[in-house]
């Protein structure tokens, strides 16, 4: 596989390492000059020194070719988005991922169809609600693109799903349960999968469905 | 009419005030509190500081309902992406955008921004004035020897 990184910073630096040592094809492209120094000392020809949001630069680096991959892991959002719409539209790399710097830049990547993008802050903010208890809906996965995400519930006794089969539970248009995890064992939730107080239920559905989805499972 | 302006520097200033003259209703966006000083002690018209990647600063300066918006802040990507953002998240149609690399400014331009270059117009500019310039047929030294 050929993979073109733009962004020398740690995470350029050990995505490069990784795919070097995996046999892969990379070059990385790197605009500060001491940066670019030390990259180019162990990386030798594979580094590249120049803006990658310049065409040229690109073009120098083997956009043309073009490569299966192109990682926008820049410290700047909107260069980012800038590498990764030339690559995908101008030069048709099939594949692009972008690192998303401030959470806040996350709707314009969305807007502008960039994806898959990656965002160091909002897992661990993720990890944080993951670990708060009074978060009673855990975000597990944001399925981006299909615009959907998973997300746990834990069902305790007052919750007005308790004890009834699935297919008696209104759910919301746009929210299914996927599966019940019960005594450490896990099944798939079917029409007469019955929940109970203790189980741990995965459930699949479009972003602004949780309340309505919560509603069901946690609270009259 | 409604304008804004993001990015007040000298160009996006000078295009503020001058459709404020002509009547228009405009406010400049900027990073910097300075920035409102370019546009002159007489200034009437809107200022919100902020960045304008911040859809709330955009929201702020009124963008929902502007007819127009100049993007002419000293990054080209920033103004690429705030580009895109009036155009598509916002539907202002008539978004212009400076872009100073002309490969860039190219490329949105055929996907549907309106990208204004600088740089290609002083390329331009600059070959045609040397090329009005009157330089007097005189036979080279080379060609004498």
């Amino acid at each position: 596989m050929y993979v073109l990184i733009a962004g020398g910073g740690k995470a350029g630096a050990n995505v490069m390492r990784t795919l070097l040592r995996n046999g892969h094809e990379a070059t990385i492209i790197e605009q500060d000059r001491n940066r670019f120094e030390r990259l180019e000392s162990e990386f030798e020809h594979q580094a590249m020194q120049g803006d990658a949001t310049e065409l040229f630069v690109l073009e120098k680096a083997g956009v043309k070719r073009p490569p299966d991959l192109v990682l926008a892991l820049t410290g700047d959002d909107e260069d980012n988005m800038v590498i990764t719409q030339l690559a995908k539209e101008k030069y048709g790399v099939p594949k692009v991922i972008a690192r998303v710097n401030d959470p806040r830049n996350q709707p314009h990547f969305d807007l502008l169809g960039i994806s898959p993008t990656v965002c160091a802050t909002s897992s661990i903010l993720g990890l944080v609600e993951h670990e708060v208890p009074e978060h009673d809906l855990v975000h597990l996965l944001e399925l981006r693109k299909e615009n959907l995400e998973i997300v746990e519930v834990q069902i305790d006794k007052s919750s007005p799903s308790a004890g009834k089969t699935v297919e008696k539970l209104r759910l919301p248009e746009g929210a299914r349960l996927i599966s019940v995890m019960r005594d450490g064992k896990a099944e798939i939730a079917v029409g007469s999968t019955e929940l109970k107080p203790g189980d741990q239920v995965l459930a699949i559905l479009q972003p602004g469905k949780e309340d309505e989805l919560r509603r069901v499972l946690l609270k009259n | 009419m409604k304008l804004i302006v993001i990015g007040c520097g000298r160009v996006g200033s000078t295009i503020a005030k001058r459709f404020a003259s002509e009547g228009w209703n405009v406010t400049a966006v900027d990073e910097n509190e300075t920035a409102l000083s370019r546009l002159g002690e007489n200034w009437t018209g809107g200022f919100v500081r902020g960045h304008g990647m911040d859809s709330a600063v955009l929201r702020e300066a009124g963008i929902e309902d502007a007819d127009a918006v100049v993007v002419s802040t000293n990054g080209d990507n920033t103004n690429l992406v705030i580009g895109q953002v009036a155009q598509k998240r916002f539907g202002i149609e008539c978004t212009v955008v400076r872009i100073l690399d002309p490969a860039r400014a190219d490329f949105y331009r055929e996907r549907g921004l309106r990208t204004i270059c600088p740089t290609s117009t002083a390329i331009d500019s600059l070959t045609d004035a040397v090329r009005s310039c009157d330089i007097p047929q005189q036979p080279r030294e080379e060609a004498r020897v």
